[in-house]
């Protein structure tokens, strides 16, 4: 079973760029805090799109065909319901 | 600190969206056509392109890699952006991902039907595609670590790992179990042989599993179920512990797909063992996302992709348990072979990836689209229909699999085999299966709700192709710094330097291996298996062609009532020349090891094969196999022989030098003694009929070893 020195080869080295990327985690500093991030992709996203368009955005709204007041009516909606 | 605008790419997660519903929908389809072709043959259609044997490889592919995977895609390229605060690294290699993913898909349905086959369950697609998938899955891997490379968030949510992990996994899984030689365009020979060909496949088949069904789909669940119930992770830790614990452990389980096969021990144990270890990483997920919902269990009533989530995580809990209990030997003597696992499966595909898909999706679809789902109804009637169908379709299931082991097992007084035609245990469970087909329907109509439903969201809705962001710039700790080393720099680098070092490490093992696993240095080889002669090979071709390893297994455990049943147990040297093993792993029909044997219970006359073949029901009025009338007529092409006994040579097969220039004359006077053999029972076929060298090649299987080979 030759075939195992393979496998287990491979799976050695699998496992060693997932140890590798563990020590590279913790000692970044990737768990120093291991509550905010759980909170933290619960507020982060519609900052933009849920306040008055601003400058780099109006632009790009501008190239958009004009029954977007609608949609933006939808939006007001539908969000805070999912929340 | 400088604030950045960017804008996140939602056009390619619409991309991805779109693909799912449309995959999805021809995915649960063919799962229904094959489960009424298991119950009624007539649904096989009489066409070669449309039997069971191609088609049930066509839904497993087609549910894994078109609908679970689109859906996948879509779930990363839409989460990524936003916990890394970044848009994705690149929009082309996005666009190359999307398409160049959709192209494999159709090429894979096309060759499926073809007859196009490596004979490797869910690794069946041939090596033209094989290299497709490895340059479109590197795209992909590449467009996800340059956006982590260029994130604007320190801290990499627990998802991102997840993702990063399934990457890296699968990428390793398909590129080793896919070394194959290429015959012609469209046909190749794995590398491997017999056990070492069946251990491999395994390992990649687990993982496949882990990687692609399990690892992505908790990294979309860290996102979507606080998404959806607004509610963070009940604990971010034990999302970490239970990551990299889950990661080590299931590479080393793929060995107990082959329990009680021609497979060293310790190899079984292995797997074994890893795979008890198992269940606590498993749970670590299921417990994590379930008391996420502490305290918000009200908006479980409410919203309908909190229900899908739901039975999602409860499915990936029984499965994760269910799973472990399998790989015990004892359970797995009962499992492996029947009904059981098939249950298994779709617990795990159907509860876990399908309700994650579908709670995914409703929360998203009206998130993306920026309008209310266009019916909560409906949402909720797809739910009921969706979690029934599960049930109607697993529980018959169970039901199916003990009571045929039940049967299989069962000795008369006499110490005879109560049940001694395997076909008795197939007829007692069609009931089984006709429920089946109700369960699959139940699904599927949900589905088509779920379908309209976000279709009709989409339409109302608009899409912000560039959704505007900002962010805080993240000060670049991971910049060039004067003076430093290239080395240096990338040491720094955690993620790109692990990706080299993999890529290095893989390929550098792959060339000093892979020469290694010719047949001649190892396995305990049994002197009187000799190669397959030309014809015996063109058959064999035929029988992975048309996917007969679906229902018939070759692998005779050492159980009393299969040797009982179909004759000495399975050998490891009996499958050095098996390029591709065609082990099995589901019994729908009896196992073919013995079928050249004289005298086993499965050995045939070539006039039973020819009309057995050609007219199933006249042999076996009950039978539910297909009809193959056309072996009688399709020609084997003779111009491949001689390549393929050179490709064989190459991977070591002890033909004599020079053999491919006589093995076509070979295959003419050995199909020769075969028609002349029909033509004494009344039938006339030319010798360059598939149906001759079927024949030479059933009655090759297990000849070499049998008494009466050893007089001769």
């Amino acid at each position: 079973m030759n075939i195992m020195f393979l496998l287990i080869g491979v799976s050695l080295l699998a496992a060693m760029a997932f140890l590798f990327l563990f020590i590279w985690a913790v000692k970044s500093g990737q768990y120093d805090d291991t509550f905010t991030p759980s909170v933290r992709i619960l507020f982060d996203d519609d900052l933009i799109s849920e306040t008055e368009p601003k400058e780099g955005t109006e632009k790009h709204m501008e190239g958009k065909n004009p029954d977007k007041e609608e949609s933006k009516e939808n939006s007001k909606h539908s969000l805070p319901e999912s929340q | 600190m400088e604030v950045q605008h960017f804008n996140y790419d939602n056009k390619i997660v619409k991309y991805f969206i779109i693909a799912t519903l449309i995959w999805g929908a021809v995915a649960l389809l063919v799962g229904l056509l094959i489960a009424l072709q298991l119950a009624f043959p007539a649904f096989n259609l009489g066409l070669e392109y449309t039997t069971y044997g191609r088609t049930r490889p066509l839904h497993t592919n087609a549910v894994i890699f078109a609908f679970i995977g689109n859906a996948m895609f879509a779930g990363m390229y839409y989460s990524l952006q936003r916990v890394l605060k970044a848009r994705m690294f690149n929009d082309v290699f996005s666009k190359v991902h999307f398409w160049g993913w959709q192209v494999i898909i159709v090429l894979a349905a096309l060759t499926l039907l073809g007859g196009f086959t490596t004979g490797k369950e869910y690794a069946e697609l041939e090596w033209p595609i094989d290299i497709l998938i490895a340059l479109i899955w590197v795209t992909f891997g590449a467009n996800m670590i340059g956006t982590i490379l260029k994130r604007r968030v320190k801290h990499i949510y627990a998802s991102v790992w997840w993702y990063l992990a399934s990457f890296l996994g699968i990428a390793v899984l398909h590129i080793v179990n896919s070394v194959e030689l290429p015959v012609t365009l469209l046909k190749s020979y794995p590398v491997y042989a017999g056990a070492q060909d069946a251990v491999v496949q395994w390992w990649y088949g687990h993982n496949a599993v882990a990687f692609f069904l399990t690892t992505p789909w908790l990294g979309l669940m860290y996102y979507y179920l606080p998404k959806a119930s607004n509610r963070p992770i009940y604990s971010y830790q034990l999302s970490i512990v239970h990551f990299w614990t889950l990661i080590f452990l299931y590479m080393w389980s793929g060995p107990h797909h082959l329990l009680y096969q021609a497979l060293p021990d310790w190899v079984q144990a292995l797997g074994v063992t890893f795979s008890i270890m198992l269940i606590a990483p498993s749970w670590g997920g299921m417990i994590n996302g379930l008391l996420t919902l502490r305290g918000a269990w009200d908006k479980v009533r409410d919203q309908a992709e909190l229900k899908f989530m739901v039975v999602a995580l409860t499915a990936y809990g029984m499965a994760t348990f269910e799973g472990p209990m399998m790989s015990l030997k004892s359970v797995n003597a009962i499992s492996h072979f029947t009904d059981w696992t098939i249950a298994h499966t779709h617990i795990a595909g159907m509860g876990w990836n399908g309700g994650m898909i579908f709670g995914m999706l409703y929360w998203l679809v009206p998130k993306l689209f920026r309008t209310p789902l266009y019916s909560k109804k409906m949402a909720n009637t797809h739910f009921w229909l969706a979690t029934l169908g599960i049930l109607m379709f697993a529980i018959p299931l169970y039901w199916a699999g003990i009571t045929q082991w039940l049967m299989l097992r069962e000795y008369n007084a006499n110490g005879l085999l109560t049940y001694p035609n395997f076909l008795e245990t197939t007829t007692q469970i069609l009931p089984m299966y006709h429920f089946r087909i109700v369960g699959g329907l139940l699904f599927f109509s949900g589905f088509l709700l779920f379908f309209y439903n976000m279709f009709k969201t989409i339409a109302m809705g608009s899409l912000v192709d560039n959704e505007p962001a900002e962010a805080p710039a993240l000060t670049d700790s991971t910049a060039r710094k004067a003076g430093e080393t290239l080395h240096r720099l990338i040491e720094r680098k955690g993620v790109i330097f692990t990706v080299l070092v993999l890529i290095a490490l893989a390929i550098g093992g792959a060339v000093e291996i892979i020469p290694m696993l010719k047949i001649e240095s190892n396995i305990p080889k049994i002197a009187a298996v000799t190669p397959y002669t030309p014809l015996e090979l063109a058959g064999r071709d035929i029988y992975v062609a048309n996917g007969c390893y679906n229902c018939h297994s070759q692998q005779i455990r050492p159980l009393r009532w299969e040797t009982d049943r179909y004759g000495e147990y399975s050998k490891i040297g009996e499958f050095v020349y098996d390029h591709p093993f065609q082990w099995g792993s589901r019994r729908t029909g009896p196992d073919l090891s013995r079928a050249g044997w004289v005298g086993s219970s499965t050995y045939k006359t070539a006039i039973w094969h020819y009309n057995h073949f050609t007219k199933p029901k006249e042999m076996n009025p009950q039978t539910i196999m297909p009809a193959y009338p056309w072996f009688a007529k399709n020609s084997v092409d003779l111009t491949d022989i001689p390549k393929k006994i050179r490709a064989m040579q190459t991977l070591g097969v002890p033909y004599a030098t020079g053999y491919d220039q006589k093995a076509v004359a070979d295959y003419k006077q050995e199909a020769q003694n075969i028609v002349a053999e029909l033509k004494a029972s009344g039938v006339e076929v030319t010798a360059d009929k598939e149906i001759v060298a079927m024949i030479a090649y059933l009655h090759k299987l297990g000849r070499d070893i049998s008494p009466a080979n050893q007089k001769q």
